[in-house]
């Protein structure tokens, strides 16, 4: 099981010659958001918070800001103003030193799946400087329909129920849905069609193609109890063995962690809503409300960065505070 | 009020003639004149209280979400489901025919629980 802290963590790797494993350094616990980096295939993460020293370092090819967990609509006790942080989630990724061309979102855009509440998180990115945004669901996303109103908003280029890979500077991007046909007593699923097309997609790439993942529920077993796991993901890292470099970010779990096995980087990001507890520290992974003025702390936003000649990838996670 | 007491009364009927059971109609009447209960289950912490129940037929249960997540009541076998329920939206279901059924939340399937009606 993953320990986390709650000041910084940091991973070193030590270089191995072929310059294939970068570091990872990350904020454990503060971010809502991370800064990732891919240098030589290997992601390295930052702490948003200390990226003006950082930011000459980890500018590369291609940087992206990875947000999740915003929940449009929830209005109780642990946050009563989503807007108000899903606004300064934005503001943090407008004041980031390198630009981000993209964002990805890794589900629960909205708290009910209510029309309004998607339209809410869609005008508040348009503020955001970057332009494109990739989803996925997460199982907030898809209450009552399945997920069809899901995919008739975001899913227009997507397989099956919403899944699709696209390619950025040399990076495959592979966005997945385990949030859809889960099974009484189980974890997230990410289900035989979606695990098919998940193969052939990536048969054909390189040994040394960078590989982002991302999808709502971690692709690793976090904490089973609690439901934070895919129950199929082991077969969907199988097909990602032969690659040098696997980045996987996930959402759901609304605090940040962190976790390397062998070529894969595991990747939890902050909410821009509420924080949940660490596992198995409360009755329940329901919102954990801390003092107002904490809010900002436990909320964040995460950044990546991609860094061709240095083989590596970045990811630095950043509160909101 | 009374159409629905019939309607258990057949219900039971077709279920215990399938089993075989071969029960005389006198205990029909006598289930019949039963008053329907009511009874709740409350959704705390991400968990369904009580976890199991055991009901006669008839039987009334209604599901509270207490928690600040949204959570479903959803039958296992499909004979029942709630819409996403809210903080203190309640969702009802009535068990006319004995049987087990377990039930989950869609939403968070590690939340499950069973009603067991005789």
């Amino acid at each position: 099981m993953f320990e986390k802290k709650k000041d910084e963590l940091l991973i070193d790797h030590n270089h191995d010659g072929v310059d294939r494993r970068g570091f990872l350094k990350c904020m454990a616990w503060a971010g809502t958001g991370a800064l990732c980096v891919i240098q030589g295939g290997v992601l390295k993460s930052y702490s948003l918070s200390n990226m003006p020293e950082l930011s000459a370092e980890v500018a590369g090819e291609l940087s992206f800001v990875q947000i999740s967990d915003s929940h449009m609509g929830f209005n109780k006790a642990a946050n009563p103003d989503v807007v108000g942080t899903l606004k300064a989630a934005v503001d943090k990724i407008n004041g980031l030193a390198t630009p981000p061309e993209f964002m990805l979102h890794t589900g629960d855009i909205s708290h009910l799946s209510k029309p309004e509440e998607f339209d809410t998180v869609d005008q508040i990115l348009k503020s955001a400087s970057p332009k494109d945004v990739f989803f996925v669901p997460g199982e907030h996303d898809v209450l009552g329909d399945d997920g069809k109103q899901y995919l008739e908003r975001y899913g227009k280029n997507a397989k099956g129920a919403g899944w699709y890979s696209f390619d950025k500077k040399g990076v495959h991007f592979i966005g997945l849905v385990n949030v859809l046909n889960l099974k009484a007593g189980g974890l997230g699923t990410l289900g035989h069609e979606q695990l098919e097309w998940m193969e052939d997609d990536v048969k054909h790439l390189k040994d040394s193609t960078p590989i982002v993942v991302f999808a709502h529920i971690p692709l690793w077993t976090v904490y089973p109890e609690w439901g934070w796991g895919t129950e199929d993901s082991a077969q969907a890292l199988a097909y990602l063995k032969k690659f040098g470099s696997v980045t996987v970010l996930n959402g759901h779990i609304h605090q940040t962690m962190q976790k390397v096995e062998g070529n894969v980087t595991f990747h939890t990001a902050a909410s821009t809503a509420f924080p949940q507890p660490a596992p198995g520290k409360a009755d329940s992974p329901g919102p954990m409300k801390v003092p107002a003025e904490q809010l900002k702390s436990v909320l964040g936003i995460t950044d990546v960065n991609y860094v061709q000649t240095q083989h590596a990838l970045a990811v630095v996670d950043s509160s909101l505070a | 009020m009374r159409r629905s007491v019939s309607t258990a009364v057949l219900l039971v009927a077709l279920g215990w003639g399938i089993a075989g059971l071969g029960v005389g109609t006198g205990n029909f009447t006598a289930s019949a004149q039963q008053k329907p209960q009511t009874l709740d289950v409350k959704i705390d912490n991400f968990s369904f209280g009580p976890t199991e129940l055991t009901v006669p037929v008839g039987t009334t249960v209604t599901w509270t979400n207490r928690d600040d997540i949204p959570h479903t009541v959803v039958s296992t076998d499909k004979v029942f489901k709630s819409k996403v329920l809210d903080t203190d939206e309640k969702f009802s279901f009535t068990f006319n025919t004995a049987g087990t059924y377990p039930y989950f939340c869609s939403i968070h399937p590690k939340m499950t629980g069973k009603v067991v009606v005789q």
